[in-house]
């Protein structure tokens, strides 16, 4: 076994710099000469620009320059873009409504850009951001998703009823067919609340123009800087791809939020090359409330067609997601691609149909955000199992058992264009209900209901899909850009190892487990390699990290480097060894003559390789590799989650009690990282169960909960300790790790978890968030009756 | 953040001297109401006073039957001071329950019933304890203290000096406290008091109330029971994202039967 190794619990490299508070984010970074930039921001849901008065500031302390969009489109600055094509299901192409850096004709949410203020000292832009004239018409807003169908305003005037597509997916002759002839049909109306991100650090930029090169670099909060290079060269005209350099240093969390091109970062780009000196721009937290992309904001109505044993038969899904007023990067595929190929959960469903409508309204504009559509397919999926328990008068655990797909039974193909790789869906439940001690739950009820508490179990089955791919399959059903990852691994003259990745860290601790992977296929001390990211101009262009895709695809791309660079050594070992290629075998770091003694350590084959005093005649000097791994299908994490909760019911506050976690992530690289993980992932699910919610004023569309101190974040005092447990284990096929992706899945299986634990408490249904007051009066209602009597 | 003049007076005659000949000048105890909204630039006053450095405003002590606390006193002091816990402990455990720790340590009980918000958890115990305002003119009973939401009796240039708490032969604090700000949606202090008994309620209404027929019925019989057959009219409680007027009358019943339990043992 390597020390520090595939398997190791190894602490994480990266927090000698954090927890001392070394890290160097954007802020950290400033530049000689450096201007800044406030973003003047639409006070209206819906409004017409009139007019927008720049002599009102010009004239102002320290205020260089005023722009608006006009000025980005006189200097052929291009809209943003949404990077996955979906088309109706009449064939048409989705409507997509023109997305400016800076709004020009209309402003469609609060905190819509309206223009850029660039001055010599953030407090001067401010100022003037404040004194800018801006003239608006105001209008009605489309603020409710619900009605945004027939609601009298358009957010976009060439789009309508709001409508960006209608699309669907599976056979709904097949799936009516089936629901005719059920035993029973469960149907459910589901709210999945609107959340905002909230990462730890908020967004940034800081954009400077070197007029001898001819060339910007970009310093910039990014999930995956080559992405934003290609989109900002490709379609915003920022610069030549080649002439822009994005460099994502140290990232304070994203969950999604900051994979996407927002407009700020292209005009303080856009700005520094004009103005011929750097531009930074932060945000604020309540900045951030407004402007980045907030996640989820389904309805939807769903029904399940079971046979008398509890059989599922069919699954018939109708969802309406909000887009908010434009199509943010990646928002088009999170509600459609990335959600109803989910929504056969665990389970062995015959038919499923789904039909997924998108509305734009005059609110932030919705894409990713910690498990992008999965968590919406598990909350309907396994609250309809729920369901269908309770109409049925079936157990829980036994419904889901009855209809597990059999592990046998892999790959498995859905209805839904799914191939599942692997898994073992049984055994985790079994574990989980173990562990959880199910058996015992009613005595632990009876013990709460004698404190005066009521108390509930709940069960999630989730099944996630990490790592988008094959490339070929997802560009055919539209996306942008290829799935594939990079990787670069590189040996130096003293021995040591530099590996270049196209993903990037913003939490997940890459820098460790890529560094345990390096050091188990080399035989490197781990303290020896260096992981590099984040930086267009260092690494090999790469895709970036979002969708639990890392380790399975970025992480197999730097293994088959690594393969590489063993292949080429076994040759250049040959050589100093005076044996024959097909002679040489590598283990734990060392090249060795089958069957001898004689042997040379990989440092001493890199220093061979580059200084080549004796070197096969034939072979290029030098030790290094790159790979990149497309590979043959998504990775299928799942496991099952098991919750109790006890609910006051004087208040209808609800406190989750406990918490049992059996994960299958294939083979787990770092089990402390992966665990941390679930925690993280967990408590995100938590607050979206319990206490996260972007309410919107239904008439004026101003955000209601844009602070703090009314957006409810789960601490530390709402989690109980959690159980974790990683099950034996199915290695995913698509990766010779065998890895499958663990940063998302607590974020999808614990909403219904929770919720499922509060229906079993209370006996009644809430919508999320189970806030107090909603569980209090969930309770009043079916208490009435029985205080009537 | 507007600019402003920052002054650190070592006195309260100073810092007086400051109020009077700066009429836009606000005062900065520990700040966790006021630089928030600076911050958010939705205060311009053209100088802070900050009375940090005047050692007179801090501090608790015994004095007749009953504690004094010093204005510029931080609620974590408050919370942990063994003083307050053997004389009043409700009042300890209210300074507990506010914010988080580093709100504690820096925001303070003047600061807090200066500043009254309708849901901080100051007044309910200086109004359910039947307290004294001294202030740097005069004497203010809690009764004549919190005038409306967010408004005080006190003058433009006047300072509190200290809150003088009489020890009530038993109380309680109860709050349901928001998941977000962590203020009181409702928060309900019981005492029996040498003068009766007292019920103050915050975070339901506009502004810190007496729940007086709950006083009433506390009076013939000073148990839980009490609570069940008083009305509380949701017509005069706040509603908002978080909690409908419905919701808080309901709680603040909960709530008066939870602090009645404390005031107990």
């Amino acid at each position: 076994m390597v020390e520090k190794g595939i398997g190791q619990p190894v602490p994480r490299k990266e927090d000698r710099r954090f927890v001392t508070g070394r890290g160097r984010y954007t802020d950290d970074i400033n530049l000689p000469g450096q201007l800044h930039a406030v973003f003047v921001r639409s006070p209206h849901a819906h409004a017409r620009i009139r007019r927008i008065d720049k002599d009102s500031v010009l004239g102002m302390p320290g205020v260089v320059a005023v722009l608006t969009g006009a000025d980005a489109e006189a200097d052929g600055i291009g809209p943003l873009i949404c990077g996955w094509m979906i088309h109706s299901r009449d064939g048409s192409p989705m409507k997509m409504g023109t997305h400016r850096v800076l709004a020009t004709d209309k402003v469609r949410y609060v905190g819509d850009r309206v223009a850029c203020i660039v001055a010599e000292t953030p407090h001067q832009a401010r100022d003037a951001a404040e004194a800018l004239v801006v003239e608006y018409e105001e209008l009605e807003p489309v603020v409710d998703l619900a009605t945004a169908h027939d609601a009298p305003a358009r957010v976009h005037d060439d789009i309508p009823h709001n409508l960006c597509y209608d699309w669907e997916l599976g056979d709904r002759a097949a799936v009516d067919e089936a629901f005719a002839r059920a035993a029973k049909v469960v149907s459910l109306d589901l709210t999945n609340n609107r959340l905002v991100p909230n990462a730890m650090e908020p967004r940034a930029a800081l954009a400077a123009y070197d007029p001898g090169k001819d060339e910007i670099t970009l310093y910039l909060t990014s999930q995956n800087p080559h992405v934003h290079r290609l989109v900002m060269s490709a379609f915003n005209n920022i610069a030549p791809e080649h002439k822009l350099r994005v460099v994502a240093p140290d990232v304070g969390g994203g969950f999604g939020s900051k994979i996407f091109i927002y407009g700020e970062e292209c005009v303080v780009a856009w700005a520094a090359r004009r103005l011929g000196r750097p531009v930074k721009w932060r945000e604020e937290r309540s900045e951030a409330f407004l402007a980045d992309a907030h996640g989820r904001d389904h309805l939807t109505h769903a029904e399940m067609a079971v046979d008398e044993d509890g059989r599922i038969l069919a699954l018939r899904v109708d969802t309406k997601a909000n887009l908010g007023a434009y199509m943010s990067t990646f928002s088009s595929a999170i509600p459609t691609y990335l959600y109803a190929p989910l929504l056969s959960g665990q389970y062995r469903i015959p038919a499923i149909y789904a039909r997924v409508r998108t509305y734009y309204t005059n609110t932030t504009p919705v894409d990713a955000y910690r498990g992008a559509g999965r968590p919406e397919a598990c909350y309907v999926v396994e609250t309809l199992v729920d369901a269908a328990a309770r109409e049925l008068g079936l157990d829980r655990a036994e419904i889901r058992r009855r209809n597990f797909i059999p592990k046998d039974a892999f790959p498995y193909e859905t209805p839904v264009i799914m191939t599942y790789d692997s898994g073992d869906y049984a055994t985790c439940l079994e574990r989980a209900l173990e562990l959880a001690d199910y058996a015992g739950f009613e005595q632990r009820r009876r013990e709460a209901a004698a404190r005066g508490k009521l108390r509930g179990i709940g069960i999630a089955c989730y099944i996630e899909a990490c790592g988008i791919a094959p490339s070929q399959a997802a560009i055919s059903l539209g996306a942008g850009v290829g799935l594939w990852e990079s990787a670069e691994v590189r040996f130096t003259h003293t021995g040591k190892v530099q590996v270049f990745t196209g993903t990037h860290t913003h939490g997940q601790g890459h820098e460790t487990t890529f560094s345990q992977l390096v050091a188990e296929a080399l035989g490197v001390p781990f303290e020896d390699v260096e992981v590099i990211h984040g930086d267009t101009a260092a690494t090999p262009v790469g895709m970036g990290t979002y969708g639990s895709r890392s380790q399975a695809v970025g992480g197999e791309a730097i293994l088959r480097a690594c393969n590489k660079i063993i292949e080429k050594g076994k040759k250049i070992a040959a050589h100093l060894l005076e044996a024959s290629d097909a002679d040489i075998e590598f283990e734990a770091g060392t090249f060795r003559v089958k069957g001898t003694d004689r042997q040379k350590t990989i440092q001493e084959v890199a220093f061979a390789a580059y200084v080549p005093s004796s070197y096969p005649p034939d072979l290029e000097p030098g030790l290094e590799a790159s790979a990149f791994f497309d590979p043959p299908n998504f990775t299928f994490p799942s496991g099952t989650y098991v919750c109790e909760v006890e609910v006051d019911p004087e208040t209808g506050q609800v406190s989750v009690e406990k918490w049992v976690a059996v994960d299958d992530f294939g083979r787990v690289i770092n089990p402390l990282i992966v665990e941390g993980q679930v925690h993280g992932g967990v408590v995100q699910g938590l607050g979206q169960a319990l206490l996260e919610h972007a309410i919107y004023d239904r008439e004026s569309g101003q955000l209601l909960t844009g602070s703090f101190m009314d957006y409810a974040m789960p601490r530390a005092d709402h989690v109980p300790d959690f159980v974790v447990e990683f099950a034996p284990g199915s290695p995913s096929p698509s990766n010779s790790l065998g890895a499958k992706g663990a940063g998302e899945a607590g974020a999808i299986g614990a909403p219904p978890a929770i919720m499922n634990a509060i229906w079993d408490a209370i006996g009644v249904r809430v919508e999320m968030p189970a806030t107090p007051e909603r569980v209090w009066r969930a309770l009043q209602s079916v208490r009435m009756p029985q205080a009537a009597e | 953040m507007y600019a402003f003049d920052y002054h650190r007076p070592q006195s309260l005659d100073e810092a007086a001297r400051l109020l009077r000949e700066r009429p836009e000048a606000k005062l900065l105890a520990g700040g966790h109401t006021l630089l928030p909204t600076l911050k958010q630039r939705l205060a311009q006053p053209s100088d802070l006073v900050d009375l940090g450095a005047i050692a007179e405003l801090r501090g608790i002590r015994e004095e007749g039957n009953g504690l004094t606390i010093g204005a510029a006193t931080p609620h974590g002091e408050v919370e942990t001071s063994e003083l307050v816990r053997r004389l009043i402990p409700a009042l300890a455990e209210l300074a507990g329950e506010i914010g988080d720790p580093q709100v504690r340590n820096r925001g303070t009980l003047g600061g807090s019933i200066a500043n009254n918000d309708p849901a901080a958890d100051w007044p309910a115990g200086v109004v359910g304890c039947g307290a004294v305002v001294r202030t740097t003119r005069r004497e203010i009973a809690a009764d004549d203290f919190f005038t409306g939401m967010c408004e005080t009796a006190l003058e433009p240039d006047e300072i509190i000096t200290a809150v003088h708490f009489p020890r009530p032969k038993r109380a309680g604090y109860a709050k349901f406290p928001n998941p977000a700000s962590r203020y009181a949606v409702v928060g309900v202090f019981v005492a029996e008091t040498d003068d009766g008994v007292r019920v103050a309620v915050t975070g339901a209404g506009p502004c810190v109330f007496r729940l007086t027929a709950l006083e009433q019925a506390l009076t013939a019989d000073f148990t839980p029971n009490a609570v069940d057959g008083i009305e509380v009219d949701a017509a005069e409680l706040n509603a908002d994202i978080h909690a409908s007027a419905d919701y808080r009358a309901h709680l603040v019943k909960v709530m008066a039967k939870r602090a009645i339990q404390k005031a107990l043992g």
